[in-house]
């Protein structure tokens, strides 16, 4: 404890130096642009700007990244409470209830609320990671094959039982991402899956094309052409501060989202939109008035906007401890801290302690950066946003499409987000949700690498997903899902969620 | 005809397609015990099979097709034709020139913005997006002929 102490006021020594403190309030603030700006998200931004990088030294390079990947987290509320449109794709739980807050006079309440929410998370996950790191990696390292595929799978089951809509529906969109997921050439075989001849399909379809069509072109596809576009809700400084009642109904949430998309963070998989899915769905299922959901819950954004930062924070901890990034993100930052010469792993906080708690003390000084950032200026974000929607369209595109063909200087990567665009806009019209889409090609390569992997282990004998106890326990989770939903299905034709979807729709569902 | 059916019937058609699919790419199926590279898409194409005809058979009731609205075909359309000339140009034309003509026929063509707008917001897009992540942050955007 002592000596944890000690080595986070050497941490304080270097985050507090003029030096560092500018390099990770420029990180905070591009990556609350970043954030705020649709279809670039955290993944594009910190591939964006890992160039502009290279000619700091390590510790700024790497404290100034990590503030552009905390940034995003927090400014992708913005648009998604104020537009429906999720800046990254952690965000898209966020737009559901968070745009319903801002439609009804709320949105300044719900970007408060999202900003304490993150800021709370944010700092809390960082003692998590300070003081838990080790007994939770070490129980992290218990995960073999089988247990991460159960995991994967609960995942999906999770999404899939939340959804407003149909479970059937749901997980028929997770499959059909499953399947996106499976294209580029096969992990274990090296066959070529799909990809007619497109080199570039090799290393299978990127996760940032894929959310950036789904959620930010196909919104510009549905909302262009209308007679009255969607306005953005333009907040004002005083219906910042959320009532009593919201403050009491997002105090729990905001609790149980820090400590979940912790637990999740540190997990393999796209922690933080995970956690966000995950924590909307137990809030669901935990609240009084489920049918809340969907229009203005504010369970609905302190949850998953809790649990998105969190998970950021719980994300750095394999990376950190064991140098093995825990998703696309992490894997990113690990590549830029291998290009500054820093080499993540245990032996790191020996040979480093100044950049190795000069990162944890920065995060620490990140979040009330962040919070200074998001409350009082959010304003000032937000008139990003009030550009009349005729010019902002052609500048969101332009970003969409910049922000994904900068990732891999790949033409094709922007042919994926034009047709998942299309794709994403046709599913809205027949009422299928998308965000299973992008969980499914981001967990596709793991879960058959893990199905596979698991036979291996087990000579082909499937009841080693049964023997292993922490897979077993993840699975019948998953499987009680599957069947309270039949059983209310069976019992009487409709569930709490179809009865929602129809009241949605104007429908009487008696 | 419902948006139900409709869906249905076009989730079991993909899930025809990729059994077909990895039936003509001659992926192998592997077995049980060791699955094979067409294993996970057969599987799956299988689940989405199912899906589809539960969602054919659940959904007599559901919303017509008909009551789908479409007035912002011509829009989607238009910002779908600038997509795609942006996907075959760029790497030919170059970033800037471009966004730049992307932009101005959104702006001057789709939403029938003025002349002055239009080449203002679309040179200034243009440039001003490769100037910040060409010039200053060094993420290389295409160049087109004459180095623009």
């Amino acid at each position: 404890m002592l000596e944890t102490l000690g080595n986070l006021a050497l941490g304080f020594s270097v985050a507090l130096s003029p030096p560092i403190l500018l390099y990770a309030f420029v990180g905070c603030v591009v990556g609350t642009l970043v954030g705020v700006l649709p279809g670039v998200g955290p993944l594009a931004g910190i591939s964006l700007l890992l160039p502009a990088t290279f000619g700091l030294d390590a510790t700024r390079a790497i404290v100034m990244l990590a503030g552009i990947y905390y940034g995003a987290m927090y400014g992708g509320s913005t648009t998604s409470i104020l537009m429906r449109i999720p800046g990254e794709a952690a965000s898209v739980m966020t737009c559901i209830d968070g745009y319903a807050m801002a439609r009804k006079g709320r949105g300044g309440a719900a970007l408060a609320i999202a900003a304490v929410g993150s800021y709370i998370a944010g700092t809390v996950s960082v003692i998590g990671l300070m003081f838990l790191a080790p007994p939770l990696a070490a129980f992290a390292l218990r995960f073999g094959p089988p247990e991460y595929l159960a995991l994967l799978l609960l995942g999906l089951l999770v999404l899939a039982y939340m959804s407003s809509g149909s479970m059937l529906k749901s997980m028929a969109m997770a499959a059909f991402g499953l399947l996106l997921g499976m294209v580029g050439i096969d992990q274990m075989s090296g066959y070529f899956r799909f990809a007619y001849g497109v080199v570039e399909l090799g290393d299978g379809l990127g996760v940032v094309p894929v959310a950036v069509g789904l959620f930010g072109v196909a919104e510009i596809l549905a909302t262009a052409g209308q007679a009255a576009p969607p306005a953005v809700i333009k907040p004002r400084l005083r219906e910042l501060l959320p009532s009593r009642l919201e403050w009491r109904q997002s105090s729990a949430p905001i609790a149980r989202g820090t400590v979940l998309g912790f637990l999740v963070g540190i997990l393999p998989g796209s922690a933080h939109v995970i956690s966000s899915f995950v924590s909307y769905a137990v809030e669901k299922r935990l609240s009084r008035r489920p049918e809340e959901f969907g229009h203005g819950a504010v369970a609905g954004v302190a949850g998953p906007e809790s649990a998105n930062n969190s998970a950021t924070s719980g994300a750095m901890v394999p990376m950190l401890a064991l140098g093995v990034p825990s998703g696309p993100i992490p894997a990113v930052m690990l590549a830029a801290m291998m290009v500054h010469g820093v080499s993540p792993g245990p032996l790191l906080i020996q040979q480093q302690p100044a950049l190795f708690w000069g990162f944890i003390a920065s995060m620490y000084v990140g979040n009330v950066v962040l919070l200074i950032l998001n409350l009082p200026l959010v304003g000032l974000f937000v008139n990003i946003l009030r550009v009349p929607y005729p010019f902002l369209y052609p500048a969101i595109l332009v970003f969409s499409i910049l922000g994904v063909y900068a990732v891999n200087g790949s033409v094709v990567d922007v042919w994926i987000m034009v047709v998942m665009g299309v794709l994403g806009w046709l599913l809205r019209k027949l009422d299928f949700e998308t965000a299973p889409i992008v969980l499914g090609v981001v967990l596709a390569p793991m879960i058959e690498l893990s199905l596979r992997q698991s036979l291996a282990m087990s000579d082909g004998h499937y009841g080693i997903f049964v023997q292993r106890p922490i897979a077993a326990v993840l699975l019948a989770v998953g499987l009680t899902l599957v069947l309270m939903n039949l059983y209310t299905f069976a019992r009487r034709g409709l569930d709490w969620r179809a009865r929602m979807a129809m009241a949605e729709r104007g429908e009487d569902s008696s | 005809m419902t948006t139900e059916r409709v869906s249905g019937v076009a989730l079991a058609l993909l899930a025809g397609i990729v059994l077909e699919e990895c039936w003509r790419l001659r992926l192998p199926l592997g077995t049980l015990a060791n699955p094979g590279p067409a294993y996970m898409p057969a599987l799956l194409a299988l689940v989405l099979l199912g899906a589809g005809v539960l969602i054919v058979t659940l959904g007599r009731d559901t919303t017509p097709l008909a009551a789908v609205r479409w007035q912002e075909w011509r829009h989607t359309l238009a910002i779908l034709a600038a997509c795609a000339f942006v996907a075959l140009a760029l790497e030919r034309l170059g970033y800037r020139f471009t966004m730049a003509l992307a932009c101005a026929f959104l702006l001057g063509v789709v939403e029938r913005k003025g002349p002055v707008a239009t080449v203002l917001f679309a040179v200034g897009m243009a440039a001003g997006t490769y100037y910040l992540f060409d010039t200053l942050l060094r993420v290389q955007l295409p160049r087109g002929p004459f180095g623009l």
